[in-house]
């Protein structure tokens, strides 16, 4: 730390805070830590404790599949079952959802530190992230249990997985952003955003397939970001069994580019004044 | 490099608050049309990207204003002034918590501060994962805090509840650990805030030590508290704030003795406002002659003055509330509940003399916040260290002792009805 000794800040009105990124760096493990301390209280007091992780997404997966596969009778892609296609479908939704949910209510969930202490405020949200992460691998393990129980095989497409993950992050992370730093000044916003994950969700392609959109309004259903990222998690784990749309998909990546630049914007325009709104 | 480590220049803090009008007519029609033009105004200000405050009249406030100063490398300074200042606001402006509204500062070195013991504790946590957890958010790193974390659960005292969580802690012990983590904090700049207000006498001792060691040890300190004695004992140089703006900056023992008159002498030009039936216009401590003083000796009438003019004919009653120099409560009184005394219902101006009974009051600085209350207990018109006065010296019986209030033994020495009686044990009647 004594490297560090010689630097210097200056503290203003206004003041765009070139260290930050820096400090978002130096701050790092107090990124791990918060997320690793989100992960040890979650289950402390519960029965079935990490169970619950396991419970949770596999129940949904009946419910979607039996709602719409069974009862609604929409179609599947190819040949893929109902279920792994519902599955494929909830997994980036399910991922995405609880980081905008948990993201947006950090800051003010956090309250105690932010008016006490000073850190890069990303990071609070930030760490919500992981903790979707680290559910979302436990989803992973339920996927292939199921992949299994079908006696299917996933070939290479599987491989790219990983690319549709950090977009469902960076989907997810940009709007969070945004309705975290909105939360802080007006908490109305705490109310809307479980709305607005309750709508997604049907609106989203979750439980269905976007190939029931009709092929003239499917451009501008891919509007909605989740879309790409879903018809991605589906094309990588039906292979192909479900070929992307790519204009709708190109499409998903700008929409996506273009929330995160205005999350993070909004976030660190709004930060400097947190402790005194909180 | 040059060795100015802080300078703070034309510093300002702004608040916008908000106060709400004491309503008394019940009438729904009014009720929802206020409460609809405070949508209406909030929801403007949210167009306006401003932030929401509640209430039915705003206000600016500048909680610091145009303060300037420079600190050397090595220099250990205290802040003194009494609530509401501006002396958290500085420190927090200072460690990057709130944004200056104008001027600038200008910082080197690395920064830590401790605006409070345990900040970031969680209750489900163990006691040791919480010192990685309150490590982290200190900014230590992850490799500090092994280093340093025999010598923490040491200084803590409470090694033998490591792995328990904390919420089975008992308040001294979650206090200790607290402190030992921030205590082992190695920065160039660090910010202390009334971090010695909690915990017992001997762990304040302990704190106290500490701060002593870290200030030799050639580190920057800047440390905020109401404690005289700390203060002194600490600090070389104190800045004294009053009203947000800096009224003196010099050796800690003048800065101590301008702090203590302003105190005296606060009364005096303050301008205190009203309420919606009463306003309390002045307050003294009496001395047995009758005349003002902001001193009082110990077992002596305990007499105070208030001036009140009220506005219409509600009764209105007084609260008192002593506190003692870390702002704790230490008495209360109650005019119209204790004594069921209300002013007389006439508009006018009235002038009301308190005899409490003597109390025996540890050497120290005490204040008492009034309040004019208008029944059923509305607090209609709060002055907050509406009367502050010193005791200097605590012997009852002129015992060759000083009780002080810094021995954290409370702060009133109690007294016998008469000599304690001695008697031998019968082994009868046992």
């Amino acid at each position: 730390m004594n490297a560090q000794s010689s630097e210097r800040l200056i503290l203003e009105a206004g003041r765009a805070d070139r260290q930050y990124w820096w400090d978002l760096w130096r701050y790092r493990e107090l990124f791990f830590i918060l997320a690793w301390r989100d992960v040890a209280i979650r289950y402390k007091q519960t029965v079935i404790g990490l169970a619950w992780a396991f419970v949770r997404p596999f129940m949904t997966m009946i419910v979607f599949t039996v709602v719409f596969g069974k009862l609604a009778k929409l179609p599947t892609e190819g040949a893929a079952p109902y279920a792994v296609l519902v599955f494929a479908g909830l997994l980036p939704w399910t991922l995405a959802s609880s980081i905008l949910n948990d993201a947006s209510g950090s800051v003010t969930g956090n309250a105690q530190l932010v008016s006490k202490v000073y850190f890069p405020r990303l990071i609070i949200p930030l760490a919500t992230v992981l903790v979707g992460l680290i559910d979302f691998c436990v989803s992973l393990v339920i996927l292939a249990g199921v992949l299994a129980w079908y006696g299917m095989m996933p070939d290479w497409h599987i491989l790219l997985l990983p690319v549709f993950v950090v977009l469902a992050v960076l989907v997810a992370i940009g709007p969070a952003l945004w309705a975290a730093a909105m939360i802080v000044k007006y908490r109305d916003f705490r109310f809307v955003i479980p709305f607005a994950v309750q709508v997604g969700l049907y609106v989203s392609p979750v439980g269905f397939s976007a190939k029931i959109i009709p092929p003239e309004w499917l451009l501008l259903y891919s509007l909605n970001p989740m879309v790409g990222v879903i018809d991605g998690f589906r094309w990588a784990i039906l292979g192909g069994e479900s070929p992307l749309y790519l204009p709708g998909f190109a499409l998903s990546l700008v929409v996506t580019a273009f929330m995160l630049w205005f999350g993070i914007h909004t976030f660190r325009r709004t930060e400097r004044s947190f402790a005194d709104m909180i | 490099m040059s060795d100015v480590v802080i300078r703070a220049d034309k510093l300002g803090k702004r608040f916008i608050i908000g106060h709400n009008r004491l309503h008394h007519s019940a009438i729904l029609g009014e009720a929802l049309v206020r409460r609809a033009r405070s949508v209406v105004r909030k929801g403007a200000d949210m167009l306006r990207g401003r932030a929401v405050v509640e209430g039915d009249v705003l206000e600016e406030f500048w909680a610091l204003r145009d303060v300037d100063f420079e600190i050397k490398r090595g220099e250990v300074v205290s802040i003194i002034g009494r609530n509401g200042a501006g002396k958290t606001t500085l420190l927090k402006i200072l460690s990057r918590i709130l944004e200056p509204t104008s001027g600038r500062v200008e910082l080197n070195g690395r920064v830590a501060s401790l605006l409070e013991v345990g900040t970031g504790f969680h209750p489900e946590l163990t006691g040791r994962e919480n010192i990685f957890l309150n490590g982290a958010i200190l900014g230590m790193t992850r490799r500090e805090v092994l280093s340093k974390f025999d010598e923490i659960v040491d200084f803590s005292g409470v090694e033998k509840f490591l792995d328990t969580p904390v919420k089975r802690y008992s308040v001294g012990m979650y206090a200790r650990l607290a402190f030992s983590v921030a205590a082992h904090l190695e920065t160039d700049i660090l910010f202390v805030d009334e971090v010695l207000a909690v915990g017992d006498a001997e762990f304040q001792k302990r704190c106290l030590d500490r701060m002593s060691e870290v200030a030799s040890a050639g580190r920057t300190v800047l440390f905020v508290s109401h404690n005289l004695a700390a203060v002194t004992a600490l600090t070389r140089r104190g800045i004294v704030l009053k009203e947000g703006q800096l009224i003196f900056d010099g050796p800690v023992e003048a800065a101590v003795a301008q702090y203590s008159l302003s105190l005296a002498k606060g009364k005096a030009g303050r301008e205190w406002g009203r309420g919606r039936h009463s306003a309390i216009v002045s307050a003294d401590l009496l001395d047995p002659h009758g005349m003002p003083t902001d001193t009082y000796e110990p077992g002596t009438p305990f007499r105070l003055r208030i001036e009140v003019e009220t506005m219409d004919t509600l009764g209105i009653g007084f609260d008192l509330q002593l506190r003692d120099a870390n702002n704790l409560p230490v008495g209360y009184y109650s005019s119209s509940t204790f004594s069921k005394m209300t002013l007389p219902s006439q508009p006018g101006r009235h002038v009301c003399t308190f005899n409490l009974q003597p109390l025996f009051l540890a050497s120290g600085d005490y204040s008492f916040d009034l309040s004019a209350v208008s029944l059923p207990s509305v607090v209609d018109h709060d002055v907050p260290n509406a009367i502050v006065f010193n005791v200097a010296t605590c012997s009852p019986g002129g015992i060759a002792f000083d009780f002080n209030q810094n021995y954290g033994d409370g702060v009133i020495a109690l007294q016998l009805d008469g000599p304690m009686r001695i008697d031998p044990k019968s082994p009868s009647t046992d």
